[in-house]
């Protein structure tokens, strides 16, 4: 009995995954792939599906790995980001293989939206001889996870689910084989030791040939499955895939007779067989594809090969953007642009707005900013504070080096506190390296409780090795916030909720040679932030590597404590909390000279600890 | 205003029932309605999308959301596409072809203006909330001006403080299904109101069912007394 449920992108996979039978599954929280791994929690008590958020995306995929080479069926979940850190086992797994099931989502991130890069996982599947399937929408990237498992088991090698945010952050109602998710298979055949399970050079020699043969059979058998598909009868071609058709679709609605569209399901490998075929009965050709020109440099491959006379208009030549997410108007404007140079009178026509962009009025800037009583911006502003008054006794800058995670919003207006961020992990070893370079500044690095599991570990490691003069702050909230508050190592419970052996941070930084350790929490003392700045200033005065684990909850997921207000009989309108501290709940309404303090405050105190008047107090209103 | 005549009568949405629909007003083939919500992160704009997206589907069509999630939602701008009919296609609604924007915040609201079709319809929350910091060059926040700018460009705004409406309600955070209660009271949504209670049931912890309901019944009421007697802070001119 099939049911209609409405269903995130994420969601449909999770379910999928169960359906087909998957037992293990890891993964590292990243925006737009958390939710899958996120969903199946939900079933995984119900279902006996071994769940955990693993420390990064490297030891997610091998522990998959692990599970796969005892034949148990697996699903690894990542960002495209986090394939990067999972790429070294990428790799070398794919000559290997697996034995019962590998399923890889990675999720891209056009536009972006929250991600350091707009790389196309489409091209790792080239590059790594993985096939990637690539839905278009949460009813296709559901079909498509059972289509994954069932080609991993069949040809024993990993494959690539490729979702983008439109397709993970979309919701849709999607038809399901099953109403209920039922029991997966409980055992597997369990680890054979083999040599085939050992990568060496001799081993790579043999599977190359295997590896390289999987590819044209998938290619083969890609081409008759129905998502790949051919609709329209013009001669003008067009060749897209996941959202990008489904944008197609909706602009040469009504253009049948014009243009002839080839939507592409399973991209990698090309399959070139119903390519060729259609490319055949067409004269040009236009690729509408976000990110990387993958389907273009098919096309032009596979018109080469076939002598075919297809001229092709993509990003090449500059018909398309290069970068940045697609949507309807984009590509309008992109076909026009080929309607156009092919001397064509037709034209597609944008919908007319209420209002133009170009009409509107001037609009404030909205940026994503630190939540009204989040602990980093207490310890944000205890280092500015620090580094000013070291630059007044001293004369000594401060370098501020950050990490992904919430506390990349330290970059934000008035706090200023992310001078670099690269990648999960980088701060302190940037921060080493610009060490090197400006002996004479002070190096202050940033890192969050989750990150510092995930990749900071060896940057640690290194500084102490290497004698960088780092003072490495962890804000640790307890959580993996940015993502919606995952467990991690440090946390003392496991993903599914059970009781475990928290790491502690300190200790770990201990025992990795740092002798300045020093413990603040930041919540529970009246005097927070001048402990804060107290310790600030102590660990950017040793000499050598210091650390300070900064101790606060996540406002996300705590209660928030008594409300504060603003006395306007003392204050002096002097501004200084709202140009210190850009704190959401402090808001000053146009044309008043006094602040008030909104609903969200969640009673931090740091805007009363630095009012110079003494005008902020208990508001004695708890939220 | 055809919003109360957008039922699914004439949805094909593969044989499902459109049993909670309203049963007057024509029929729409090929029906298709799209639906903009935006705001403030943490205003519930995901929630708002969410119920009326299971509403689409309990009044039998098919539906697609496209939703803001992750960075952006830290009192960053988020917005959520609602694209109700037969067609699923891309989960974003192009420029210019948004049947209804719902704006729980004025900038907000105005910056989305241009997705909204040029006999859209526009609900807005005048309560406006500032931006948390205000960097070098971002321009000054008149919510008074967006406001007038909205009555004057956009025919048939319904323009109400649902923050306050919802605050007298029991909490100020049920404005976004505050403004879920305006846009069916007013006959926007292409489906009845008994659907979208019926899903506040379903999608609102127990604990915050009652004071939702009031904030979403009082919408409604708040909205028809109002029509009869236009008074100054609400401005109607729906022609529903």
């Amino acid at each position: 009995m099939t049911e209609k449920k409405l269903l995130m992108g994420n969601e449909a996979i999770a379910l999928g995954a169960i359906e087909a039978g998957v037992q293990v599954v890891t993964g590292y929280p990243g925006t737009p792939s958390t939710e899958a791994l996120e969903t199946i929690l939900r079933y995984a008590d119900r279902c006996g599906i071994y769940t955990e958020w693993s420390s990064n995306e490297k030891v997610a995929l091998e522990t998959a790995v692990g599970a796969a080479y005892s034949g148990a069926k697996v699903l690894v979940t990542m960002k495209q980001v986090g394939l990067n850190v999972a790429s070294d086992p990428l790799m070398s797994l794919t000559y290997i293989g697996v034995k019962g099931a590998l399923v890889l989502l990675v999720a891209d991130d056009p536009g972006p939206h929250s991600s350091q890069t707009e790389q196309d996982t489409r091209a790792f599947g080239h590059f790594a001889n993985i096939p990637v399937l690539d839905p278009a929408n949460p009813q296709e990237a559901y079909e498509l996870t059972k289509l994954a498992f069932e080609l991993s088991h069949e040809f024993e090698i990993p494959v690539i689910l490729r979702t983008t945010t439109r397709v993970s952050h979309s919701c849709r109602d999607v038809e399901l084989a099953i109403a209920e998710p039922a029991a997966v298979e409980a055992s597997c055949e369990g680890f054979t030791k083999d040599r085939r399970w050992t990568i060496f050079p001799r081993l790579t020699a043999e599977r190359h040939p295997w590896l390289e043969n999987v590819q044209v059979q998938l290619s083969e058998r890609f081409s008759g499955l129905p998502y790949n598909s051919v609709s329209g009868s013009g001669k003008i071609g067009i060749i897209a895939s996941g959202v990008s058709a489904l944008y197609v679709k909706e602009v040469v609605k009504g253009f049948e007779g014009l243009f002839t569209l080839f939507r592409v399901g399973t991209v990698y490998p090309f399959p070139e067989k119903a390519a060729l075929s259609f490319l055949k009965g067409i004269e040009k050709l236009i690729v509408v594809e976000e990110l990387d020109p993958y389907l273009e440099e098919q096309a032009l491959q596979l018109t080469g090969r076939a002598h075919l006379p297809v001229d092709i208009y993509g990003k090449k030549n500059g018909f398309f953007p290069v970068s940045g997410e697609y949507n309807v108007d984009i590509v309008i404007d992109g076909v026009n642009k080929v309607l156009a140079d092919l001397g064509e009178t037709s034209r597609l026509s944008h919908a007319s707005p209420a209002i133009l962009r170009g009409e509107l009025p001037p609009l404030p800037v909205r940026a994503p900013t630190l939540c009204a009583g989040c602990m980093h911006r207490t310890v944000f502003y205890a280092f500015k504070q620090a580094a000013k008054q070291l630059k007044k006794d001293s004369q000594i800058e401060t370098i501020f080096s950050g990490d992904i995670g919430c506390y990349t919003l330290g970059n934000a207006f008035p706090l200023n506190m992310v001078d670099t961020c690269l990648c999960m992990g980088a701060g302190m070893s940037i921060a080493g390296g610009l060490f090197r370079t400006n002996p004479e500044v002070k190096q202050v690095a940033f890192i969050g409780d989750s990150t510092f599991f995930h990749s900071g570990i060896p940057a640690v490691v290194n500084a102490v090795y290497n004698g960088a003069d780092v003072t490495l702050a962890v804000l640790d909230n307890r959580t993996t916030a940015m993502t919606g508050h995952q467990p991690h190592p440090g946390i003392g419970v496991t993903a599914l909720g059970s009781p475990s052996k928290a790491i502690d941070i300190a200790g770990v930084v201990r025992s990795c040679g740092v002798e300045f350790v020093r413990i603040v929490e930041t919540g529970n003392l009246e005097n927070s932030l001048e402990n804060c700045i107290e310790a600030a200033k102590e660990a950017m005065e040793f000499k050598g590597p210091s650390a300070i684990v900064f101790k606060g909850k996540c406002v996300g997921i705590t209660k928030s404590g008594t409300r504060l207000t603003i006395d306007p009989e003392i204050c002096t309108g002097c501004g200084f909390c709202v140009k210190q501290l850009g704190c959401p709940a402090i808001f000053l309404p146009a044309g008043e000279d006094k602040p008030l303090i909104q609903d969200s405050c969640s009673g931090c105190g740091l805007c009363a600890q630095i009012c110079p008047s003494g005008a902020i107090r208990e508001s004695g209103v708890k939220k | 205003m055809k919003g109360e005549k957008a039922k699914s009568d004439g949805a094909k949405s593969d044989g499902a029932k459109s049993d909670g629909a309203k049963s007057d007003g024509a029929k729409l083939q090929g029906m298709k309605y799209d639906i903009l919500i935006a705001g403030v992160g943490g205003q519930g704009v995901v929630l708002a999308s969410r119920m009326l997206a299971l509403a689409a589907m309990k009044a039998g069509f098919r539906v697609s959301t496209a939703e803001t999630i992750g960075m952006s939602q830290r009192e960053g701008s988020v917005s959520s596409h609602i694209r109700i009919g037969d067609e699923i296609q891309g989960s974003l609604i192009p420029t210019g072809q948004a049947d209804l924007l719902i704006g729980l915040e004025p900038a907000e609201t105005v910056r989305n203006l241009p997705f909204l079709k040029k006999a859209g319809k526009t609900i807005v929350n005048s309560h406006s909330i500032p931006p948390a910091s205000k960097p070098p060059g971002s321009p000054e926040y008149d919510p008074a001006a967006l406001l007038a700018f909205l009555e004057a460009h956009v025919p048939g705004i319904l323009c109400l403080d649902f923050t306050q409406l919802a605050e007298d309600a029991g909490t100020y955070r049920a404005a976004n299904v505050a403004m879920l209660g305006a846009a069916v009271g007013i006959g926007m949504l292409p489906f009845s109101r008994e659907i979208i209670l019926a899903v506040l049931e379903t999608e609102i912890p127990e604990k915050h069912r009652a004071v939702n309901r009031a904030a979403f019944e009082g919408a409604i009421n708040k909205i028809k007394l109002s029509s009869g007697h236009p008074d100054r802070e609400q401005k109607v001119n729906l022609n529903v």
